[in-house]
């Protein structure tokens, strides 16, 4: 009887076995990694905005307070976005001409509120409180990153689940004082840059935080139905 | 009667019996049109399956009659029937070749295969039941950027464990069992197709002494493992009942009762499988009334365990003096699904008792119509620990009455199409009995003289 496969059938059904094992693992990774990837996230991805607004600019060089802006960040779960209002307190005085900013003087004059796009963007079955988080010692550069250094402003976090949770597990790497939230220069105490707390110099965030997760009493909120309510 | 039928008919020789089962694989002209009749039937069922998949992924559940408090309609009903359906199979294969059993020889092939699509039919409700069956990887714990594991305190998630241990162990050993046989269909195959189909799926078996040392050691391993799994499962499956704190679910005799009635139902759907089959591809030399006799006296006795349980239940509902309890089972007994209940009592309980007499068990059909009669009742029983549980809870405000739609009912059809539509290529493409094992059991009985292992050959007086 004549031979139905050639004899090379034997090596190539062993490497099969070895071949399925590896591709499964390398998929596993390679999917987790798009998942991670900015590609997919659209972390530090910026966006066109009808303005190129800088947020180095106006946080960064000149020192507005963010809560010039986004004025309800301190009440409500919802930071705010300005009124066009805002921005003309100060552009109906200075660069009046920048054809730049001829978007603003326009949403000035007919009272169209400008289009910008959103960065981050939760999705509709988490709940979100900004309020909350500033109340007890959460910086806005900690989730919104460097932002008084981006021309353009990107987001930072991929806004994954495991981004809350790295925080709502264990805030003390987080938190700082409260008189700091919205310092956007802010930075972690170091044994060269101390963060001095009621009269005390901490020179590691481990110290200064457990110091301050008893202070602003933090809660490791892990129920599914504190975001998810 | 003098002495036991044999389990194995007449003048069967090594050759006979190959060439018997092999040619219903491969002879011409046995796409027969019976079989093309059943194969079309089945297929419709599973295209009305694919239907209400596709309209319960862009409906969701709720074209199900379920709400609350019966969130736990006939889609979890019958996922407890089908895998307990598969438990048999499991028992027939592995516990009693532990056992040394001889009878399992000619039905353990197409029992597994019935484990197997019951299975697969099993496993199916849990995922549509999600309501979003896409998502179905969330049942397992894997690497994902929610950081989010499944409860591993819930029963559920160690169901989904079971289960597809259970599919898993049950698929390896059904195949081991098969590459001999499918070396055997291989080199009598005619056309090149066959034999290189069969070649790919026999893995090179030349019947070599180490491929036989081999093959009997994960046989036996592969059993070792598969028959603790015979008494898991189930086990697991009640817990999925026994953990929550329903009146007529929270009770301890869950395990055992749930794996009786697990093999109960498993070997009526053997029987309902076995007797049609034999007398369609003339195999009552291989399946002999001995075994469909056997078969019986098991169906008897797992019925009567499920009997005694229910005796049981009931007695617990009375002396824990739960007032909750109490008012489950009245409203069992004389409640709105009193009917059902009633159904349940007469099929499984009372139909049964038949079987005590030979004469009953000797006769095809009506073994045949008394396993159809418990697959029917245990699907029923099913139906009555879940739905009427269910529907009177403990307080008036939870007292709701569960109307399946028709869609309930296309579900059940469906699956029932594609166990059917499965076994049906089976049958027409794999041998439905081990040549391998029944060769071995020719040679036995041919060497002794007399039909060796089912009983020991008693000393002269």
């Amino acid at each position: 009887m004549a031979q139905i496969f050639h004899r090379s059938s034997n090596m190539i059904a062993r490497l099969s076995i070895a071949g399925a094992v590896i591709l499964l693992g390398a998929l596993t990774v390679i999917l987790y990694e798009i998942a991670l990837s900015p590609w997919y996230t659209n972390e530090r991805v910026t966006l066109q905005q009808p303005v190129p607004f800088s947020h180095r600019h106006h946080a960064g060089e000149l020192g507005i307070d963010c809560r010039y802006c986004h004025t309800a960040v301190e009440k409500s779960w919802y930071a705010g976005v300005p009124p066009t209002q805002t921005c003309m307190t100060c552009h109906s005085q200075i660069w009046t001409n920048a054809d730049m900013l001829e978007p603003v003087r326009q949403s000035y004059r007919t009272g169209v509120s400008l289009q910008w796009n959103k960065l981050n963007e939760l999705p509709e079955f988490v709940y979100f409180n900004h309020s909350i988080h500033v109340a007890k010692g959460i910086g806005c550069t900690t989730c919104h990153g460097p932002i008084a250094t981006e021309p353009m402003t990107y987001k930072t976090g991929t806004l994954y689940m495991s981004w809350c949770l790295e925080c709502h597990r264990d805030p003390a790497k987080f938190v700082r004082p409260e008189s700091e939230v919205f310092n956007p220069f802010y930075a972690q105490p170091t044994y060269g840059a101390p963060v001095t707390f009621e009269g005390v110099k901490y020179t590691d965030q481990a110290t200064l935080g457990s110091v301050l997760v008893k202070k602003y009493q933090l809660q490791t909120y892990q129920y599914c139905s504190t975001c998810h309510r | 009667m003098d002495g036991p039928d044999p389990i194995l008919g007449p003048g069967q020789t090594l050759s006979s019996v190959t060439e018997k089962i092999s040619s219903i694989v491969l002879g011409r002209g046995n796409t027969t049109p019976g079989w093309i009749f059943g194969a079309f039937i089945s297929f419709c069922l599973l295209m009305l399956l694919n239907t209400v998949i596709t309209l319960l992924a862009i409906k969701g559940v709720g074209i199900w009659g379920i709400n609350i408090p019966v969130a736990w309609g006939f889609a979890i009903t019958n996922f407890v029937w089908w895998i307990g359906i598969g438990h048999a199979g499991t028992l027939i294969s592995a516990f009693l070749l532990l056992l040394h059993q001889k009878w399992r020889t000619s039905i353990n092939r197409f029992a597994e295969a019935m484990t197997i699509f019951a299975v697969m039919c099993a496993g199916m409700f849990p995922l549509l039941h999600m309501g979003r069956p896409w998502l179905f990887y969330y049942l397992m714990p894997y690497p994902n950027p929610m950081w989010l594991w499944p409860q591993f305190r819930s029963p559920l998630v160690w169901d989904v464990f079971a289960v597809s241990t259970y599919f898993t162990v049950s698929l390896l050993f059904w195949f081991v069992g098969l590459i001999p046989d499918l070396a055997t269909l291989r080199d009598r195959a005619t056309g090149k197709i066959k034999k290189i189909i069969y070649g790919i799926f026999s893995m090179g078996w030349r019947g070599s002494a180490t491929h036989w040392a081999r093959y009997e050691f994960a046989s036996i391993l592969l059993a070792g493992l598969a028959t603790p799994l015979v008494v898991s499962v189930h086990t697991v499956v009640s817990f999925d009942f026994t953990i929550a704190i329903v009146p007529g679910w929270h009770s301890t005799i869950f395990p055992p009762y749930f794996v009786a009635g697990a093999i109960y139902s498993g070997f009526a759907m053997v029987l309902t499988l076995a007797i049609p089959l034999r007398k369609y591809y003339h195999l009552q030399n291989m399946v002999t009334d001995r075994h469909i006799d056997i078969m019986a006296k098991v169906m008897l006795a797992t019925g009567i365990i499920v009997a005694y349980s229910y005796v049981m239940e009931m007695f617990m509902a009375f002396y824990s003096a739960n007032p909750f309890e109490r008012a489950q089972f009245v409203e069992r007994m004389t409640g709105q699904y009193a009917v059902v209940f009633w159904t349940l009592i007469t099929f499984n309980l009372v139909i049964p008792q038949l079987l005590w007499w030979q004469k009953v068990r000797r006769h095809q059909m009506t073994v045949f119509l008394i396993s159809l009669i418990v697959n029917i009742g245990m699907w029923l029983e099913r139906f009555v620990i879940i739905v009427v549980s269910l529907h009177h809870e403990y307080e008036p405000s939870k007292w709701y009455m569960f109307f399946p739609t028709r869609w309930d009912w296309a579900t059940f059809a469906g699956t029932i199409g594609m166990f059917f539509l499965l076994f049906y290529l089976f049958i027409r493409f794999l041998p439905m009995i081990s040549i391998v094992e029944m060769r071995t059991l020719v040679h036995e009985t041919s060497e002794t003289g007399s039909h060796a292992g089912l009983y020991p050959v008693p000393p002269e007086a």
